[in-house]
């Protein structure tokens, strides 16, 4: 399928914003949540730049799976690192360890529904928790209500993950053309809320 | 009456620099002349402001432009015999005969020499360079090596390497460490552009019996080449940002583009193709863009 010139200013926004992001980031982080949060926008900047390079056929590649889990896995290990401080290494061992055990699955070939329920568990958690986290913090008054931007990112990275992981899984929910169709909008509206939310909270 | 006379005569005059301006464009290759002068300024911009140093800043570009203007021209009329058996670059202005040979060499010359004249009435050490440069690319690689062996490249890349290196010595007086680092990450970068060219155009230079990588050691090793030059290439970017004193923001964006890089590199060895070749070349030329951006913000 043919990329649309829209299409491709669509991701030339999204990388930009990723790259502003990764180029401000976040005031008074330490070295881990920095580098987390460096990781997620730094895997939107760079798959938006070979999606406007090579076309939306990369998708088709088995490594979009292990990286498309690498966005909300680094996103949710910054967001715990940076407001649960009880959790933050468990939660950390919890991302590298998942994200192995995704790597594994795919590198050797796992039945499909393994690989499967590897994908959800990891998406589902990661995205609940970059969605419910911001919404706690809101709700208890530790952050301001221009919080919830994050939630919103977190849900779009769910929807994206959800659609890239179940397409590559060979059980998509839309048709292939459907999903290439709407992934820039996707891309640059989860990343737009994403950069808002960091932005206008801080 | 004479009026109108001379009105039609001064519009058909303009009529004809117009057509020699359309003729001359295609011969000092736009695109790759304006990717050099840019990496002249923004070597410039590493060491001085612009907007306080506007003067130097327009002899910088005019010296880079007439200069690397000329030098181009000196090579297309060199390489005339060669371009007209290519059928990438038949139809260029000297070998469709287009433009005529002496004055394609007078042109060459005239503007090499006001670009030189130029850098060494700003700077002596810039007119050095500058000089350095025009001599590694219409001496040592169009004339001497070119047609002889594969690793012109190498000595030819020197002089793709040298606006930059130019820019930065015009804005601190001397060549320092970062100057040269700063060469070497363009001198390491040219492969990407040239190697993959030779590939996409193999039969093209074979016929005109231009010895390149891919038809002496073949796809694989020039392959690797591209990936190797690459990753080298981001290290010397990285390498000469902090030397700069780049901010911690602007070095992480660049570490991020740099691992972009070294995995369309590791791609590249382990699951070689053309589209994923073609695509380390675009990727490698919107790296070197990019970086070059962040040094002078």
């Amino acid at each position: 399928m043919k990329m649309s010139i829209l299409d491709r200013i669509l991701l030339l926004i999204a990388t930009l914003l990723a790259a502003y992001q990764i180029a401000v980031g976040i005031d008074g982080l330490s070295t881990v949540p920095t580098i987390a949060y460096s990781i997620a926008f730094g895997v939107i900047l760079v798959a938006g730049l070979l999606l406007i390079i090579f076309g939306l056929e990369v998708l088709d590649s088995p490594i979009v799976a292990i990286v498309s889990s690498l966005i909300p896995l680094s996103l949710a290990t910054g967001l715990v690192w940076h407001h649960l401080p009880f959790f933050k290494v468990q939660y950390l061992v919890f991302a590298i360890l998942w994200l192995l055990i995704i790597v594994i699955t795919r590198v050797l070939h796992a039945p499909n529904k393994l690989s499967l329920f590897v994908l959800i568990v990891v998406h589902g958690i990661a995205g609940l928790t970059i969605f419910l986290l911001p919404v706690i913090l809101v709700l208890t008054g530790r952050a301001l209500p221009r919080y919830l931007f994050v939630s919103a990112g977190g849900a779009l990275i769910g929807l994206n993950g959800v659609l890239l992981a179940l397409l590559n899984a060979g059980k998509p929910l839309l048709s292939h053309e459907s999903i290439f169709r709407v992934l820039p909008g996707l891309l640059l509206l989860m990343t737009a809320t994403l950069v808002a939310g960091f932005a206008l909270s801080t | 009456m004479q009026f109108t006379t001379t009105l039609i005569e001064s519009s058909e005059q303009m009529k004809k620099v117009l057509t020699k301006i359309q003729l001359y464009w295609p011969l000092i290759k736009s695109l790759q002349t304006g990717l050099l002068v840019a990496t002249g300024m923004a070597g410039y911009m590493t060491v001085r402001c612009p907007v306080f140093n506007l003067p130097t800043m327009v002899g910088l570009f005019i010296s880079l432009v007439t200069s690397i203007s000329g030098s181009t021209i000196l090579n297309m009329w060199w390489d005339r015999d060669i371009d007209a058996k290519m059928r990438r670059t038949q139809q260029r202005p000297l070998p469709s005969n287009k433009i005529s040979p002496r004055e394609a060499l007078v042109v060459g010359l005239v503007l090499s020499f006001v670009g030189m004249g130029l850098a060494t009435t700003i700077d002596a050490l810039f007119g050095l360079i500058i000089f350095a440069g025009l001599f590694f690319d219409v001496v040592i690689y169009t004339i001497w090596l070119k047609r002889r062996t594969c690793w012109s490249i190498v000595l030819g890349g020197i002089s793709g390497a040298i606006p930059i290196l130019a820019g930065r010595a015009l804005g601190l007086g001397s060549i320092d460490w970062i100057g040269i680092v700063l060469a070497l990450g363009i001198l390491l970068w040219i492969p990407t552009h040239i190697l993959t060219f030779s590939m996409r155009y193999f039969a093209d230079y074979k016929a005109a019996c231009v010895p390149t990588f891919a038809s002496v050691y073949g796809f694989t090793f020039t392959r690797a080449t591209i990936a190797i030059s690459s990753v080298l290439a981001s290290l010397a970017m990285v390498g000469a940002a902090w030397g700069i004193g780049m901010t911690w923001g602007f070095l992480r964006l660049l570490g991020v583009l740099s691992i972009g890089l070294l995995l369309l590199a590791f791609t590249m060895i382990f699951r070689p193709s053309e589209k994923v070749n073609f695509g380390l070349f675009k990727y490698a030329s919107l790296y070197m863009l990019s970086s070059m951006m962040l040094m002078v913000l």
